[in-house]
């Protein structure tokens, strides 16, 4: 039978891949190269549209799949953090995000297959990462503007729906909901899943992983950890965690709120530290796991990774600390 | 979470357990049940309508019921609107929010805009099964709990027997056709009038209470909830009695289980403080007591027209220990009480230095806890500062009485602003954190000699030195002053500060002057933590530390100096701006030579203001006025915000600045990098600038400012101005007033404001020019916004700052304009203008005219210049030492 996410879950503590952006970055890639032969006119730069490389240089993110797993990933993100109609805006590749969200989960799938085939006792899946778009449903861009509103939910859901039903076509054993600084977004997105689940006629785990942005301790849109697990908590959740903006020692304290409240699995990916005056990464994986390794002693996560600047050295030290720990179970419900 | 409790949230959590006490819904922002929310709204007037929300929230009201179901507006558009404006107000937001309305389409759009999980009020079974499970599934989809009417197809339950069939019918389908968690089901079993003289009505109020314990026993993990006013109904203009009976049906209703409801919490009275007689008579109404109950209250009611009462602030922290007290009044800046509480704590403590070492440093410790910990901003912990001196003042006697002197202290540090420079807010507010965080501050001044400042600290016997400077001469005072120390065989740290310092200059330059620690901090927070290790046990291994960073800064620094490429100065010149003189358009200015400004009201200069720098002051960044609202930094924001309105109000109606302005326009050309006057009356006055030097990407400029005037070989006769105004006159009387109150807080905001006053004369006399004087711009129609970003054609740079770094320059405008004479602004020997609140500089008219920052610059171009200006090239050197490319 096909190793499944939730039931993985349980034997072992699931270790997330790292960065996708920090590894492309190390190819140096050109303008060029990212419009590949097929985008060879397009009228504006695509130079830095990450997710078009499903398209034009699947090798590459072959290759880093397949670096994450080698190094004890469990589980691969989809290089589709920004495969949305919104996102791609920017671009002028609104109408390219079906095929980039499919083409991302089938590249991510195939590196996963082949590490699964080689070491059957340890499977190993794809998440579909689902981003928050450039665009936040509960606040104004426009300083004088308050009730201004750049997108709307309905408009969200329309965007997600598809990106989430191209991922489920492609193969995804989840989906992963990251980054949420608008806990709007977030709720515009859940609603999406349910309805390219019901279009697919497949069903698959949910995570969510939302971002604190500061020492405030709250996210973009002001929510406060706990606030913000409750606003989520009518989703049917594998899991809900933390990523990105703050390194793990200054996360800890927010994935411990969701560990103490929440009744779904625990994940979190933080960022390799903080970044230095040049915004650049510089903690070592050495002193990233020692981070982690406070998770793992308080049995905080079931699901670990890395968020900017990790790679997969990162991962390694990751994996083989994890590898030490039995997974905490789910508080069970009084 | 588990199953049993309801969660709601806002920005944060609410969670109602078993144990909780009654939650309290604001009702105000409902439109059927406020006449005024109903006439905000009608006008469009949200912001005041806001301020409804925020009183309720305030008020401790714990989630908010919004309702906008009037046929006059659009319900659908109000609320979503309504919603948006309130998700932008972190103080309203915070709260949950019950979406309110008998239409589905405006509860979904309400749905639509609301990150939190919120409550839907309400849904029913009155168009039948299908339409309520319809919205009951979508609800669950969008997250939110239920208030569920006792209403069905028949119509509105009126009866015990009703309310729970109805009820329990709504509960089943919820929990077993929806899946609908039982936890976030709330039940509305309808509060009617009671004492209408209606037989039929006398047991609405009871039907209710035994709906509500029927409800809470039978259906698990149901919640009840209702409209308390109503039950008042037949009381309209009879506070005393609604505020009775509001309280007794509370009572009542809290006992059988109901555990939220919306209830005006000014139209309330406590329960045990209702009159006997009143009391009896309106819990005969209520529970059906007696035959003739409704027409007993009628007539008491008649006897007893009374107002409603006013109720005051929460003051419950007065009943605190005089401690707590202290520290609440700290924590909060709250200045009203601190006399008779200092007082109280004297006498109880029976010594004046144990309130200040005692409740008064517990205090400021936690102030300063709360700062360390990014849970206070800095125009907070100025204010607990102005508690704290307003305290110690009313101790001052008795302790000179009691000729106890000395605390003990963090530490002593001596603080000054260098000669030459009188900038100073900054240094004041590193000096009122120090304060709080138990160092001993002792503030020397503006324009202090090194001499003094050293002497200073060998007589008070300092532990370290503050210095601070705004202006770039400044740089070099410091480094006279840390050579001064090294001569003395002084061992105390020095640290540094003020805007045009910095880490690299500290390590580079300073550091190099003193062989013991010096330190670079630029932001209050900074300074305390800093200090401290430097004075604990600890000291030696944090200032080996510190010396390591800064000679690891040094390094690098040299290192990538060297890596830059400069041009020969030669070459420089050969790509300058090259602007096509036969093309460009140059205007005469409508009237040449210098004229005066004056009798401008601060008025018309308020709506120049660029108020982002004014915040950066406080220490709160951000854009203004995004950063109000920021959720972090928004609500001390506003704060400051609204006590800076206050002070910018009182200025405008004295006119207490006096703004005086002069400036000057003329005929020039440039010639050899400099820009002379060319009119009779101007012969021989020249402007000196200098030309960026370092190596550019192919097609990038070496631009120098004398670029964008037309040069003597061009044939073309062209225009140069330059300026001087001030704001500051009058301040020094207001800021000495202020400091003593021990009012930091007011004196420091006044002088930042007064700057920004000056930069928005600049900015008014600028466009005045431009439309008027020059006049190149007379079609120009740009509002404050564009101003601020500069979309007008020509620039007006000031001396000292990155386009023309020599301050010496002023003297020239000073001279030019008779700047002295006609605005009283004096030069310092540094060059700094006093009073502070000024602004000077250039005009240039040229469309291609643009700001830029010269950077570093070699050895040929300072001789070049030092021969321009006639000076000896040492001179010059030392002048525009942050601007060399090499060592002097």
């Amino acid at each position: 039978m096909k190793a499944q996410l939730n039931e993985e879950a349980k034997k072992r503590i699931l270790v997330l891949d790292g960065a996708m952006g920090t590894m492309i970055q190390r190819y140096k890639l050109t303008e060029n190269d990212f419009r590949g032969d097929r985008f060879e006119n397009h009228p504006i730069a695509l130079q830095g549209n990450n997710d078009l490389l499903a398209l034009t240089q699947p090798t590459i993110l072959r290759e880093i799949h397949d670096a994450y797993f080698e190094a004890g990933a469990d589980i691969a993100e989809t290089n589709t953090f920004s495969s949305t109609t919104i996102a791609q805006e920017d671009y002028q590749l609104s109408d390219f995000a079906y095929e980039l969200n499919l083409k991302s989960a089938q590249i991510a799938k195939a590196s996963a297959d082949h590490f699964t085939k080689l070491t059957p006792n340890k499977p190993r899946f794809v998440i579909g990462s689902v981003g928050p778009t450039n665009r936040t449903a509960s606040l104004s861009p426009d300083v004088n503007n308050p009730a201004f509103r750049a997108i709307t939910f309905d408009q969200l859901v329309t965007a997600y729906t598809e990106q989430c039903e191209a991922l489920i076509e492609g193969g995804v054993d989840g989906l992963l909901i990251e980054t949420v600084f608008d806990t709007l977004n977030a709720k515009a997105a859940i609603f999406a899943t349910e309805e390219a689940m019901r279009k697919t006629g497949k069903t698959v785990p949910l995570m969510v992983s939302g971002t604190i942005t500061d020492a405030s301790g709250r996210t973009l849109s002001g929510q406060t950890a706990h606030a913000f697990l409750i606003s989520l908590s009518h989703a049917p959740l594998l899991s809900i965690g933390f990523n990105c903006a703050l390194g793990a020692a200054q996360l800890r304290p927010y994935v411990d709120v969701l560990a103490q409240h929440a009744n779904c699995y625990v994940s979190a990916h933080p960022n390799a530290g903080l970044p230095n005056e040049m915004g650049d990464y510089d903690e070592s994986p050495a002193e990233m796991a020692a981070q982690i390794k406070s998770f793992l002693d308080r049995g905080l996560v079931n699901i670990i990774g890395g968020c900017c600047g990790t790679t997969p050295d990162h991962i390694q030290a990751i994996a083989e600390l994890a590898a030490n720990y039995t997974p905490p179970s789910i508080p069970q419900e009084a | 979470m588990d199953d049993v409790t309801l969660v709601l949230s806002g920005l944060e959590p609410l969670i109602i357990t078993k144990d909780s006490n009654f939650v309290n819904i604001g009702e105000r922002t409902n439109v059927t049940g406020s006449r005024k929310f109903l006439r905000l709204i009608k006008e469009g007037n949200f912001d005041e309508a806001l301020s409804i929300a925020r009183d309720q929230v305030e008020g401790g009201a714990q989630i908010i019921d919004i309702n906008m179901d009037e046929g006059m507006i659009d319900g659908k558009e109000a609320m979503v609107h309504f919603l948006n404006l309130i998700a932008a107000e972190p103080d309203i937001a915070r709260v949950p929010i019950m979406i309110d309305s008998s239409k589905w389409e405006i509860i979904e759009a309400g749905l639509k805009v609301v990150q939190g999980k919120s409550v839907v009020n309400s849904i029913s079974l009155k168009e039948g099964e299908e339409s309520f499970l319809y919205q009951a599934r979508e609800i669950r989809k969008y997250g939110a709990a239920v208030v569920v009417m006792a209403f069905d197809e028949e119509g509105q339950a009126d009866s015990f027997e009703r309310r729970k069939e109805i009820c329990e019918r709504a509960y089943y389908l919820l929990v077993n056709e929806v899946g609908f968690p039982p936890k976030d089901i709330i039940f509305d079993p309808n509060v009617f009038p009671v004492a209408t003289g209606m037989d039929e009505h006398r047991k609405n109020a009871l039907h209710f209470f035994q709906a509500t314990k029927w409800i809470r026993t039978n259906l698990p993990h149901a919640h009840v909830s209702g409209g308390v006013s109503n039950v008042s109904f037949s009381f309209r203009g009879n506070p005393a009695v609604r505020e009775a009976m509001h309280s007794a049906f509370l009572f009542h209703a809290i006992k059988e289980g109901m555990d939220m409801g919306i209830v005006n919490p000014t139209m309330l009275e406590v329960y045990d403080e209702i009159p006997k007689e009143l009391l009896v008579l309106v819990e005969d109404v209520l529970l059906d007591r007696t035959d003739d109950a409704t027409e007993k209250l009628l007539d008491y009611a008649d006897r007893f027209k009374s107002e409603a009462k006013t109720k005051e602030k929460d003051l419950s922290w007065r009943e605190n220990s005089v401690e707590k007290r202290l520290e609440y009044s700290l924590v909060k800046g709250i200045t009203d009480f601190i006399e008779e509480d200092t007082e109280e704590a004297r006498v109880k403590l029976n010594s004046p230095l144990t309130v200040i070492e005692g409740p008064l440093m517990d205090g400021m410790n936690v102030v300063g806890d709360l700062f360390g910990s990014g849970k206070m901003f800095l125009p907070q912990v100025v204010k607990s500062a102005r508690v704290m001196k307003r305290s110690v003042a009313y101790l001052t006697p008795y302790l000179e009485a009691e000729k106890s002197t000395g605390r003990s202290s963090a530490g002593k540090i001596i603080m000054a602003t260098v000669k030459g420079d009188v900038h100073d807010i900054g240094k004041n507010i590193v000096g009122v954190v120090m304060a709080c965080n138990n160092f001993e501050v002792v503030d020397l001044g503006v324009m202090v000699s090194a001499d003094k400042i050293l002497d200073a600290a060998l007589s008070e016997n300092a532990d370290a030195i503050g210095l601070s400077g705004l202006i770039t001469p400044s740089l070099d005072e410091m480094i006279h002053v840390a050579k001064e120390m090294e001569t003395r065989k002084f061992s105390i740290p020095l640290l540094i500060g003020g805007a045009t310092t910095s880490r690299v200059h500290t390590a580079v330059k300073i550091s190099q002057a003193y062989s013991n620690t010096i330190v670079h901090v630029n932001d209050a927070s900074r300074a305390v933590p800093v200090l401290s290790g430097l004075l604990s046990s600890d000291a030696e291994s944090i200032a080996s530390k510190i010396k390591d960073e800064y000679d690891h800064v040094r390094t690098t620094y040299l290192a990538k100096k060297s890596a830059k490429t400069y041009l020969p100065f030669e070459e420089a010149i050969k790509n300058r701006k090259e602007i096509d003189w036969d093309v460009t358009p140059i205007t005469k200015p409508s009237t040449l030579g210098v004229q005066l400004v004056e009798n401008v009201e601060l008025e018309v200069l308020a709506p120049y203001i660029d108020w982002t720098p004014y915040f950066k002051t406080w220490g709160l960044h951000g854009k203004f006025p995004a950063l109000l609202t920021d959720n972090v930094i928004g609500e001390e924001a506003t704060k400051v915000w609204e006590d800076t309105q206050r002070m910018l109000q009182e200025f405008v109606a004295g006119n207490l600045l006096q703004p005086k302005g002069v400036f000057g326009l003329f005929e020039a050309n440039e010639e050899n990098e400099s820009v002379h006057l060319t009119g009779d009356q101007y012969k021989g006055t020249s402007f000196h600038f200098l030309r960026q030097q370092t190596k550019k990407h192919k097609d990038a400029t070496n631009f120098n400012l004398a670029d964008f005037i037309a040069p003597v070989h061009s044939g073309k006769k062209d225009y140069i101005g330059c300026f001087a105004v001030t704001t500051g006159h009058g301040l020094e009387e207001i800021v000495a007033k202020y400091e003593a109150e021990y009012d930091d807080y007011n004196a420091i905001m006044a002088k930042a404001l007064a700057d920004r006053f000056a930069e928005a004369f600049a900015e008014y006399m600028h466009e005045e020019v431009r439309k008027k004087h020059w006049g190149y711009a007379t079609t120009e129609n740009l509002n404050n916004d564009d101003l601020i970003k500069e979309s007008y054609d020509g620039i007006r740079p000031a001396p000292g700052y990155p386009a023309c770094p020599d301050h010496l320059e002023k003297a020239s405008i000073w001279k030019l304009l008779e700047v002295e004479k006609h605005t009283g602004i004096s030069l310092t020997e540094s060059y700094a203008m006093y009073p502070t609140a000024s602004v000077s500089g250039y005009y240039f008219g040229n469309r291609e005219s643009q700001y830029f920052g010269l950077g570093k610059i070699n050895q040929d171009q300072v001789a070049h210049y030092a021969k321009r200006r006639g000076m000896p090239l040492e001179e010059i050197e030392k002048w525009l030492a942050p601007n060399l490319n090499y060592d002097r």
